[in-house]
C-alpha cells in the first residue's frame, strides 16, 4: 500500500535549510496497522504529509502509494489530524458530508453512511449540533467519520488523541481499535503514546531525533482484540519496555 | 477625523475566536435586556438633559450651542426642507459603500489568489489610502462637475480601505491542515473559495463592511463639503456660514442617525448571515456597540 524507499526531506527556511528526515525507508502493506513513535520534531508529521502527497519529498526519494509515485495530493484516503479542524458553520453531519459533496458522491448513500459511522462512535443524536456546541472528543469523532465516510483504503493519523483528556483518549483507542477490526483499513497513526502504539499495531516505528530514521520496527505480536486491561501484562510490557529503551539509548528518556 | 484610527482598528479587529463552549446567556433575561437595550437609551438621554440644564444654567447663546430642545425644534421646522438634501446624501453614501462593497471584496479575492497581483496592487492600495482625501475631493469635482458622482467617488475612496483588508486577513485565515485536508479530498480552488474560505471570511468581511458605512458617511459629507447645491453636507456649510447653528446641529442630528442606522442593519444581515458566529461572539461578552 505505501512504499518509501530512501526518503529525505528538507526544509527550506529563512536561516537555511532544516533536515526533517534522512533515508527513511518502510514498506506498509494492505491492511496493516502501522505506528510511529518518536521524539517531538523528529518529522512524524512530515512524514505523513509525504505520504499524502501535501508536501513533495527532496530529489532521489522514492514514494508510493499503491504503487503509484507520489507526485501530489493523493485523493483515496482519509486525514485525521491533532485538531478537528471542523467547519464552524456546519452540522456534524454537514462537516461529514463535505467529503461526499468535494468528491461529488452519492449524498442519500453517504448520509446514511455517515449516520452509521455515528452510531459506531456514540455520536448519535448529535448529528445536527455544531462544532462549538461538542466537546474535544466529540469534534476529534466527527473529524473520524469525516476521515471514513468515502470508505478509503488508507487512513492517515497525526496524533489524533493528542489534545483530549486522558479518559477520553482510552476510549478512543477502544474506539479505533474498533473501527480497524470491522473495516481492515491500512492505518498510519502517529502517536506520543508508547501505550496506545502498542494496543493498536501490527508493527511500530520507532524513529530517531532529527532528522528523523528508522531506528528500529517491532511487530507486536499480540492476539485482538487487545484490552487495556491488559496492558499491563508482561506481554504488553515487553514491548513498551524495549521502546522505553530505544529512547533512552537516543537520551530522550533519562535512566532514572 | 478619526478616519485613520478607525482604518487601524478595523484591520486588527478579530472575529471573535471559537472560545470553549459555555452555557448560553449571562444573567437573566431581563437584566440583560436592561443591559443592551434599556443602558444606552438612558445614557444618551441622560447626556441630553444634562446639555439642556447647563445651556439653560449658563445662558449659553444658540449661536454658540443651541440646546436639544431648540435643535429639535429646527428639526420639525425645517424637516420637509430637509428631506431632499437627507436623501440625497443617503443616496451618495449608499452608491459609494455598495460600489466599495463589490471593489473591495473583489480586490481581496485577487489579492489572496495570486501573490502577483498581492505584490502589484498592495502598493497602490497603500497609496491611494495615504493620499489625504480631502486633498483630491476638489479634483473629482473639476472631473466629474457638481453632481453625486463626484461625492460617491469621495465616499468610495474613503470606505473601501477596510473592505479590502479585513475581506483579505479573512480569507487568509483558514487554517493550513483544514486547506490540506480539502487538497486530501481533491477539492478544487472553486470549491475551497466557496465552502470553507468565503465562509470563513465572512466575520472578517462583517467587520470591514461595519466600518466601511460609518466612513461613507464621511466621505459623502466631504465630497458635498467641496462643492455641491444640495445634501446635508451643503446644508451643514450653508447654515454655518449664515450661523445658524440649530440647522446646522440638526444636520449633524441626521447624519449621525443616518450612520446609526445603516450601522444596525447592517448587524441585522450579519445575524442573519453568519448566525453561527453571531451566537458565538454573544457568548464572549458583548463586543457590539
Ligand atoms: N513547513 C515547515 N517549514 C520548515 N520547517 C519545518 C516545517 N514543518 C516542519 N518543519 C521542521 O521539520 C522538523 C520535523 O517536523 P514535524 O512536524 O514533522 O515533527 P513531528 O515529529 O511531527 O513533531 P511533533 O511530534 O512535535 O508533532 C521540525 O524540526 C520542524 O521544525
Ligand atoms: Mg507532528
Amino acid at each position: 500500500m505505501i512504499s518509501l524507499r530512501d526518503v529525505d526531506k528538507t526544509y527550506q527556511t529563512r536561516d537555511g535549510s532544516v533536515p526533517a528526515l534522512r533515508g527513511v525507508s518502510l514498506e506498509i502493506g494492505d491492511g496493516e496497522f502501522v505506528s510511529i513513535v518518536g521524539p517531538s520534531g523528529c518529522g512524524k508529521s512530515t512524514l505523513l504529509m509525504l505520504v499524502a502527497g501535501l508536501t513533495p519529498a527532496d530529489r532521489g526519494s522514492v514514494v508510493e502509494v499503491r504503487g503509484r509515485p507520489v507526485v501530489g495530493p493523493v485523493t483515496d484516503l482519509g486525514i485525521v489530524f491533532q485538531d478537528a479542524i471542523l467547519l464552524d458553520w456546519r452540522t456534524v453531519l454537514d462537516n461529514i458530508m463535505l467529503q461526499a459533496e468535494v468528491r461529488r458522491l452519492d449524498r442519500t448513500a453517504h448520509r446514511a453512511r455517515a449516520l452509521e459511522l455515528l452510531r459506531m462512535v456514540g455520536l448519535i443524536g448529535f448529528e445536527q449540533k455544531r462544532p462549538f456546541e461538542l466537546s474535544g472528543g466529540m469534534r476529534q469523532r466527527t473529524s473520524i467519520c469525516r476521515a471514513l465516510v468515502h470508505d478509503p483504503p488508507l487512513l492517515l493519523m497525526d496524533e489524533p488523541f493528542g489534545a483530549l483528556d486522558a479518559l477520553t483518549r482510552e476510549q478512543m483507542t477502544i474506539d479505533i481499535q474498533r473501527i480497524w477490526l470491522t473495516t481492515r483499513k491500512t492505518v498510519l497513526f502517529i502517536t506520543h503514546s508508547i501505550m496506545e502504539a502498542v494496543l493498536l499495531s501490527d508493527r511500530v516505528v520507532v524513529m530517531s531525533p532529527r532528522p528523523g530514521r528508522v531506528e528500529e520496527i517491532l511487530t507486536i505480536d499480540l492476539p485482538r482484540p487487545r484490552k487495556l486491561d491488559e496492558s499491563g501484562a508482561q506481554e504488553y510490557t515487553r514491548y513498551t519496555s524495549r521502546i522505553r529503551e530505544i529512547f533512552r539509548a537516543q537520551g530522550i528518556l533519562s535512566r532514572e | 477625523m478619526a478616519v485613520d484610527e478607525r482604518l487601524g482598528a478595523a484591520a486588527a479587529m478579530p472575529p471573535a475566536e471559537s472560545p470553549p463552549a459555555r452555557p448560553r446567556g449571562r444573567g437573566s433575561g431581563a437584566a440583560e435586556l436592561f443591559q443592551r437595550r434599556v443602558m444606552p437609551l438612558l445614557v444618551i438621554v441622560l447626556f441630553l438633559g444634562v446639555w439642556e440644564v447647563l445651556c439653560r444654567v449658563l445662558d449659553v447663546k444658540t449661536y454658540l450651542l443651541p440646546t436639544p430642545s431648540r435643535i429639535w425644534e429646527e428639526l420639525v421646522r425645517q424637516g420637509p426642507s430637509l428631506v431632499e438634501h437627507t436623501w440625497i446624501t443617503t443616496y451618495e453614501m449608499l452608491l459609494g459603500f455598495g460600489l466599495a462593497a463589490v471593489v473591495g471584496i473583489g480586490l481581496a479575492v485577487l489579492i489572496v489568489s495570486s501573490p502577483l497581483f498581492d505584490r502589484s496592487v498592495m502598493p497602490v492600495l497603500i497609496f491611494s489610502q495615504t493620499v489625504p482625501k480631502i486633498a483630491i475631493a476638489p479634483l473629482f469635482i473639476v472631473w466629474f462637475g457638481f453632481g453625486p458622482t463626484a461625492k460617491v467617488l469621495v465616499a468610495f475612496l474613503i470606505c473601501f480601505f477596510p473592505i479590502v483588508i479585513d475581506t483579505a486577513i479573512g480569507l487568509r485565515s483558514v487554517s493550513p491542515d483544514m486547506l490540506n485536508l480539502a487538497r486530501s479530498m481533491g477539492a478544487s480552488w472553486w470549491d475551497i473559495f466557496l465552502k470553507i474560505r468565503l465562509p470563513t471570511a465572512l466575520p472578517y468581511i462583517f467587520g470591514g463592511l461595519k466600518v466601511a458605512i460609518t466612513l461613507a458617511v464621511v466621505g459623502a459629507v466631504v465630497g458635498e463639503f467641496v462643492g455641491s447645491t444640495k445634501g446635508l453636507g451643503y446644508v451643514l456649510l450653508k447654515a454655518n456660514g449664515e450661523l445658524q447653528t440649530p440647522l446646522l446641529f440638526a444636520a449633524i442630528a441626521i447624519l449621525t442617525a443616518i450612520g446609526i442606522l445603516f450601522y444596525y442593519l447592517l448587524e441585522a444581515a450579519e445575524r442573519l448571515a453568519i448566525p453561527w458566529h453571531v451566537s458565538r461572539r454573544g457568548q464572549e461578552g458583548n463586543w457590539t456597540m
